[in-house]
């Protein structure tokens, strides 16, 4: 079988377990550019079915307990950096602090230690996690489908310049790229740059163009009202 | 969290910077707020070397970036071991998670962008020796 192997102990344990529910942070990852199912995504939707069938749980049980995962955390990071822009004084405190200024906010991040890094002229900031998919989902809910997959993980440490391209960011040479492998205990998100036309904005302006991606730092905001 | 006096938790001192790449605009100066971390072995700044060792197990530390020399960009603190919380322990002692910072070009001999570009990720000290 072409599918990779699975740690499924390392999988089990590593998940976060936040009482009434589990966070399967360091979950191997289901290819789902390609290829077949991994052992763990089999293993899981067995375990579904003899579930399913045994009358332990219904499939309209789990798909309401994943809608409510959306709702615990949805993507908030949009508010988060859309303060940062106004307020000068809170980016600094979010750049020093992640996890303290989401709670300013009301942001419970929970287990996740969260390191702001901020665009500039000079440098322009990516986040992957090579090893499996941390992301600091408390923050920005799910992590998108290209995130996980295995294409964007092994490329963006190795030629970011070419996979940012992709996502219709180039960038010139004299801005230094600077990739964060979030393969561990932290969680990061991206401060964009401001776009200059944005003055006078209000914060829920300025919230509509930080987007996912861009707090990811595989795009850059633009001056655009919805 | 209120800022710590520890000068080690400090992130990037100017010198850090302008050896890899010039001004990175992040931080400078600015106090980390993440757990301290007294008994360890290195600060921000210095150069270190990542252990090549390829032991089996759950290990958070990248292959591709095992043999390869880079700097302190930050002290993160003390965390549960992932290592043996990945087998059900409790992950004690801590251990210290540095976030290292390398060129790409000292990580990929064949980096095809340019020399100033940069990679860092989350090295426990257990994995990091002197360079």
């Amino acid at each position: 079988m072409a599918h990779e192997r699975v740690d499924y102990y390392a999988a089990k344990k590593h998940a976060h377990d936040h009482g009434d529910h589990v966070h399967d942070e360091h979950a191997p990852l289901n290819e789902h550019d390609n290829g077949p199912p991994s052992d763990f995504e089999i293993m899981s939707r067995a375990m579904q079915e003899i579930l399913e069938a045994k009358g332990v749980v219904t499939a309209d049980e789990i798909r309401a307990r994943m809608e409510q995962f959306e709702e615990d955390f949805p993507y908030r990071g949009s508010r988060l950096v859309a303060r940062a822009w106004t307020d000068p004084a809170f980016k600094a405190r979010l750049l020093a602090d992640g996890k303290a200024a989401c709670a300013e906010m009301g942001i419970d991040l929970e287990v996740d230690r969260l390191i702001a890094v901020e665009n500039t002229p000079e440098v322009h900031n990516v986040i992957v996690c090579t090893l499996c998919s941390c992301y600091p989902r408390a923050l920005l809910g799910m992590p998108p489908t290209w995130y996980k997959s295995r294409n964007y993980r092994s490329r963006v440490v190795f030629e970011p310049r070419a996979v940012l391209k992709e996502f219709g960011t180039e960038l010139p040479d004299n801005v230094t790229v600077r990739v964060h492998d979030s393969n561990a205990d932290m969680r990061y998100v991206v401060i964009p740059m401001r776009p200059a036309q944005t003055q006078g904005w209000s914060e829920d302006e300025l919230a509509d163009i930080l987007t996912r991606d861009t707090l990811v730092g595989v795009t850059v905001p633009h001056a655009t009202r919805s | 969290m209120s800022p710590t006096p520890d000068p080690g938790l400090r992130r990037s001192d100017g010198a850090l910077d302008s050896r890899l790449s010039g001004n990175h605009g992040t931080l400078a100066g600015q106090p980390s707020s993440y757990t301290p971390a007294p008994g360890r072995r290195f600060n921000v700044g210095d150069r270190v070397r990542v252990k090549r060792s390829f032991p089996p197990g759950h290990r958070r530390t990248p292959s591709y970036v095992r043999g390869k020399a880079g700097e302190i960009e930050r002290v993160c603190g003390a965390f549960p071991n992932p290592e043996e919380l990945a087998y059900g322990f409790d992950g004690e002692p801590k251990k210290v998670l540095y976030r290292v910072r390398f060129a790409q070009k000292d990580v990929w001999p064949s980096y095809g962008g340019p020399e100033q570009d940069i990679i860092e990720m989350e090295i426990y000290e257990h994995w990091l020796e002197p360079a």
